[in-house]
């Protein structure tokens, strides 16, 4: 019960709390520009010279408006943007119309799920693994030169790095395609040449995606297995003839591995962001992709339900990662 | 001085530094540019880099080596705003977090840790969509610096935290300095080191921010930054077509950028306090 008292509800009510204040960015945010975005998103579509029949017109001026939720008062607008993202209701691509914005991101998600999903687990494990070894035998020539290359990988942005590996992979030593999640024309299928065909273009922005998020997993755990192996329990350990293997993996990994669960939730956002860029570099048709067609279009309602629907994943994904938490940590289950 | 020296030992610091200086020289070149960054066609297109054209010329017939120039230095005021600006926001919420503490500081922390955990980069897509009529160099800067504080707000609030315990404060209390001395004239001095750390990441990440912005279009593209020039360069498939004078400058150019800030910040906090390495790897 002190459990569900002291950490399960009020991270729940953080939960909820940071959606609702998501939602609320992403509602007032068009607010506070001082044009019409209606009027607005009109021009750029004839701007861009694309012919719409009068009736197709009106239907998108009602669904702009609807979708802005321009009628009545900012309180009933409010309410009613909160009623169209419970029943999950983003409105129709105007790029793309009448298709709804909740089709579009269902066939996307699969692929940016997918990618997400192996890259944050391979780059979570190898860097956590390596960063440990490394940090445990952290005088060794290899520990130092791994040191090196974090260094000079970490601070480069997703895309900056995306990009180099593409140049240099895909053009100079020509080994993987470069763009594309598939052969192009190949159909969706459950056999191997299809699969085969997806993990050989997945392979470079997975890549990519892993040495960046390994390189900053492993400097993190390097630096708390240092730390954690200058504690006097460590020492203790070492002189009261315990095994190496046991002080490593009971004594050092574990006490260590706390800080990077927590880590991992934090740095979810900034995952996800990193991917959906990276999934622009290499043509990926993942969220990011959609995404880019979306911006270059003007398809504001896309943008906005990509945006809605993030928050909502993300914020999701990491009390998840939240709740597992105890599992790691005794001193959160019995208080 | 002396700090100077001791720095220039690390040679993280010293490399970075001197990376760091040809760049600023870099950008203070585009004062004396012959062209106007911001015509087409001033030079033959698609030239080879040669005496004439340091760097060659692009598609636009631009000369890349004094773009290159502007860019840089764009760049750098638009991280150099967004970082001051943001670092403003981060010292008042931290300080008044770790200061007043109870509910203020509940409410502050919630707001910074949401800002942490939302994907601000779509956020920011969809505010320069709205924006993007508007758009230059200081609405950017602003823009960025809006979302920049949020991790920089804790770190300072804890430095706070820990000096609110210390004797000197019921001292100062105890004698009457009100709370604004208090935090500026006492707490000050401490933060300063960590201020300054934490300005040079912001500055990496507003930087690594724009490019992407310029790479999705969402920036003014005709003032010339490393995240347009980048732009112009894929727009004209410059990869396909092997100029790799013209993509390549942005791209060399940032990653010195970006390896010289992140290793002058790690240099100036490891001097500072080695046990602060864990923060310079934190998120961000």
């Amino acid at each position: 019960m002190a459990f569900t008292k002291r950490y399960l509800i009020p991270r729940l009510i953080q939960y909820f709390l940071v959606i609702f204040l998501g939602i609320t960015a992403v509602f007032f945010i068009p607010r506070l520009i001082p044009n019409d975005p209606v009027q607005r998103t009109l021009q750029e579509m004839k701007a861009r010279g694309s012919f719409l029949d009068p009736g197709t017109m009106d239907e998108i001026i009602a669904d702009l408006t609807e979708m802005y939720g321009l009628e009545g008062s900012w309180g009933e607008q409010y309410l009613a943007f909160w009623g169209r993202f419970v029943r999950g209701d983003f409105g129709v691509s105007f790029f793309q119309f009448p298709t709804p914005v909740n089709k579009l991101i269902g066939i996307a998600l699969p692929w940016t799920l997918g990618l997400l999903l192996v890259t944050t687990i391979l780059s979570w494990t190898l860097g956590n693994i390596i960063g440990g070894l490394a940090g445990y035998y952290s005088r060794r020539h290899w520990s130092r030169a791994l040191d090196t290359v974090a260094m000079i990988v970490r601070p480069l942005p997703y895309y900056i790095f995306a990009f180099a590996l593409l140049l240099l992979l895909a053009y100079v030593v020509r080994w993987f395609p470069v763009s594309g999640g598939t052969d192009i024309g190949r159909k969706v299928a459950f056999n191997w040449p299809f699969i085969k065909d997806v993990l050989r273009h997945s392979f470079l922005p997975a890549l990519s995606l892993i040495i960046l998020g390994g390189a900053i997993n492993f400097q993190t755990m390097k630096l708390i297995v240092q730390n954690v192996n200058a504690e006097n329990f460590v020492q203790y350990a070492k002189l009261g003839g315990v095994t190496e293997d046991r002080i490593v993996s009971k004594y050092v990994i574990r006490n260590a591995l706390l800080p990077q669960i927590t880590g991992l939730a934090l740095s979810l956002g900034q995952i996800f962001s990193g991917a959906l860029i990276t999934e622009i570099v290499f043509s990926y048709p993942g969220l990011g992709s959609l995404l880019y067609h979306a911006i270059v279009n003007g398809d504001y309602n896309l943008i906005m339900g990509i945006t809605v629907f993030s928050i909502f994943a993300i914020t999701t994904a990491i009390l998840i990662v939240d709740l597992l938490y105890p599992i790691f940590d005794p001193r959160v289950r019995y208080t | 001085m002396k700090v100077l020296r001791d720095l220039f030992k690390d040679y993280r610091f010293a490399l970075s530094f001197c990376v760091l200086v040809v760049l600023v020289i870099m950008a203070l070149l585009s004062f004396f540019s012959p062209y106007d960054p911001t015509l087409w066609g001033v030079a033959p297109r698609d030239l080879e880099p040669s005496w004439e054209h340091w760097l060659g010329t692009d598609s636009n017939g631009q000369d890349i080596f004094w773009q290159a120039t502007f860019a840089v230095r764009n760049s750098l005021i638009i991280s150099l705003i967004a970082g001051l600006v943001s670092r403003l926001i981060a010292i008042i919420v931290g300080m008044i977090a770790g200061y007043r503490g109870g509910t203020t500081d509940r409410v502050l922390m919630f707001i910074s840790d949401s800002l942490l955990v939302i994907p601000l980069f779509l956020i920011m897509v969809m505010l320069s969509m709205l924006v993007r009529q508007y758009m230059n160099l200081a609405v950017l800067g602003l823009m960025l610096s809006i979302f920049g504080w949020a991790w920089d707000a804790r770190l300072i609030r804890s430095v706070i935290l820990s000096l609110r315990e210390r004797e000197f404060t019921q001292t100062a209390i105890l004698s009457g300095t009100g709370t604004l001395r208090m935090v500026l004239n006492e707490y000050m001095p401490f933060a300063m080191p960590l201020i300054f750390s934490t300005l040079i990441n912001n500055m990496s990440w507003a930087i690594g921010l724009e490019i992407t912005l310029a790479i999705l279009g969402l920036v003014n593209m005709s003032i010339p930054t490393l995240g347009t020039m980048l732009n112009w360069a894929i727009t004209y498939q410059a990869i396909l077509l092997m100029r790799w004078w013209w993509i390549g400058t942005p791209v060399v150019l940032s990653v010195l950028l970006f390896i010289a800030l992140y290793w002058m910040s790690v240099s100036i906090s490891e001097y500072l306090d080695p046990r602060t390495r864990i923060q310079r790897v934190g998120t961000q």
